[in-house]
């Protein structure tokens, strides 16, 4: 399992989930764990998903988000796993 | 399973507070490149760096790219050159066609800085010691971004001041040759006591001869994190405010270990050290002064400071070992000058004087870091800066340094402007009261008594 953690931050408009799930399911990307939370209609989100058999290059799949973000008009972020799991466990 | 707001705490860090992981540097041996002729030593080095750091800079920038955090800096530090030019440099002049080779080199390599044009000369010069030092100067100048530095002393060996007194005059002698830009030459050079092997940070980044064929040593970073953590703890007790340091510093420390492993990883080098330097830029938010005065302090250099400096310093390091097994290089907090907005409107403001800085170097890490003097400024004065700065880490057996400009034709109430993570500086006092007779004494100051430990 190769786990990334995706965030969205953004003003909250339809279709953020919907656009971006769209494209991880046609690029065999695995959804492990969603949470979200809308604090001032500023919409934060983070999905954690698996990217083992992702069918495109890690680069491509950053270059698609951020076009993505352009597209529906929020900030998404793609990291792997390690650095939140490095900074916050011991 | 991550929680979301551990995950939006980091993200905010990186988005918000510049975090970043200010270094990655590869140390490179360059023994196996000694030899009788300078220009195959040349091509020895050209070889030699190209086939080790060939993929460092694109290596930074998948990590950076894949972990969402920004690597400031891809360096090098190699070994001092005074030794892989011994057997061949004649005169300066060899010594600055191998400085000239090693930002060629950088350049190609696309890397950010350079550093190990620099002689190790605590007890005493070799003829190639005092060749390389003659030569800083001009190869400064002729070059962009190669970092020269020169340990004149240590707790072991006391203060070389014949090589102190060249110092003085090097470093005037670099300002003259770059005047017409920002005297930059001095900008690169930085002149140190018990300076450490394994630094990743430059000015004074080497490659010690303790070191292995190849290392990956970084340098965090995050004063923006540490400020952004002490707002929120205004009117609490000391307990609290250590606390929150060191924890801070505990998830800065956590991600540079993770790119250093990373790093080491993908590049097949060894991991060596993590730093744990609260090093500064000049973006607003970013600032070591802007910690201060969140501890309480009104300006960075009131009443207080080396306290709150001195607090700060040790919680930093308390956070960062727990985090990281091999911790090294200079590991403090960073005070340069122009490199702080935050030092420089305290300096600006007259709150921030040279002498409250060397108080502060006691305390921190490093010394008079990135400061602008008046031009005329004499050599011997400057000298004696280098002596006292050299002094205080001999008794106090740590690293200090000095990086200091006498900016031609300028005085106190101008400033430069140096650019990028260099930043601006102000011009401030020096104390013009000679010290003329006590640096033209030659020989060294002798070790402490305390550096007797067998």
């Amino acid at each position: 399992m190769e786990k990334t953690v995706i965030t969205i931050v953004g003003k909250d408009t339809t279709g953020i989930i919907a656009k971006s799930s769209t494209w991880l399911y046609q690029h065999n990307v695995n959804i492990l764990d969603i949470a979200q939370t809308i604090v001032g209609g500023i919409f934060n989100m983070m999905m954690i998903v698996d990217t083992a058999n992702m069918t495109v290059t890690y680069e491509e799949f950053s270059k698609s988000m951020k076009s993505l973000a352009e597209e529906i008009g929020v900030d998404i972020r793609c990291q792997k796993e390690q650095i939140f799991d490095m900074m916050h466990r011991i | 399973m991550l929680n979301i707001s551990e995950v939006f705490e980091t993200t905010n860090m990186i988005e918000h507070d510049n975090l970043d992981v200010r270094t990655v540097t590869m140390g490179i041996s360059l023994f196996d490149c000694i030899s009788t002729d300078v220009d195959k030593t040349c091509r020895l080095i050209e070889a030699k760096l190209l086939k080790y750091a060939g993929n460092l800079a694109r290596t930074c920038d998948q990590m950076s790219a894949e972990f969402g955090i920004p690597i400031v800096n891809k360096r090098i530090s190699v070994t001092p050159i005074s030794v892989v030019g011994a057997s061949c440099c004649k005169s300066p002049e060899d010594y600055v066609k191998i400085c000239m080779t090693l930002d060629r080199v950088r350049e190609k390599l696309g890397l950010s800085f350079l550093g190990g044009f620099s002689a190790i000369v605590s007890k005493g010069m070799t003829a190639s010691d005092r060749m390389l030092i003659e030569a800083i100067p001009e190869a400064l100048a002729k070059t962009d971004l190669v970092c020269a530095s020169v340990n004149v002393g240590s707790t072991k060996t006391g203060i070389n001041m014949d090589a102190v007194k060249l110092m003085g005059e090097t470093i005037k002698k670099a300002a003259e040759a770059t005047k017409d830009n920002n005297c930059m030459a001095c900008a690169k050079l930085v002149v140190l006591c018990n300076a450490p092997d394994d630094n990743p940070f430059m000015a004074g980044a080497f490659l010690g001869i303790t070191q292995p064929d190849a290392v990956i040593n970084v340098g965090v970073s995050g004063p923006g994190v540490v400020k952004a953590a002490l707002d929120k703890c205004h009117g609490e007790d000391f307990q609290v405010l250590c606390d929150t340091i060191k924890k801070t510093a505990f998830k800065i420390t956590r991600v540079g270990q993770m790119i250093a492993q990373e790093a080491a990883k993908r590049l097949n080098v060894p991991f060596g050290i993590i730093d744990l330097s609260l090093a500064p830029t000049p973006a607003i938010g970013d600032s070591v002064a802007d910690i201060i005065e969140a501890m309480g302090i009104e300006k960075c250099g009131a009443p207080g400071t080396t306290a709150a400096l001195a607090l700060l310093n040790d919680q930093v390091k308390k956070g960062g070992v727990m985090a990281s097994s091999y911790v090294g290089g200079l590991s403090g907090a960073f005070i340069p000058v122009s490199e702080d907005a935050g030092m420089i409107a305290a300096a600006e403001c007259g709150a921030l004087t040279i002498e409250k800085l060397e108080a502060m170097t006691c305390v921190c890490s490093v010394g008079l870091d990135m400061i602008a003097i008046p031009g005329d400024t004499t050599a011997a004065t400057i000298s004696g800066i280098i002596a006292d700065e050299a002094a205080i880490g001999m008794i106090n057996q740590k690293t200090t340094a000095v990086r200091i400009m006498p900016v031609v034709g300028k005085t106190v109430g101008d400033s430069i402007e140096l650019g990028g993570l260099l930043g601006r500086a102000p011009i401030m006092k020096v104390n013009n009261y000679s010290c003329e007779e006590f640096i033209s004494r030659s020989g060294s100051i002798p070790a402490p008594i305390h550096s007797f430990k067998n």
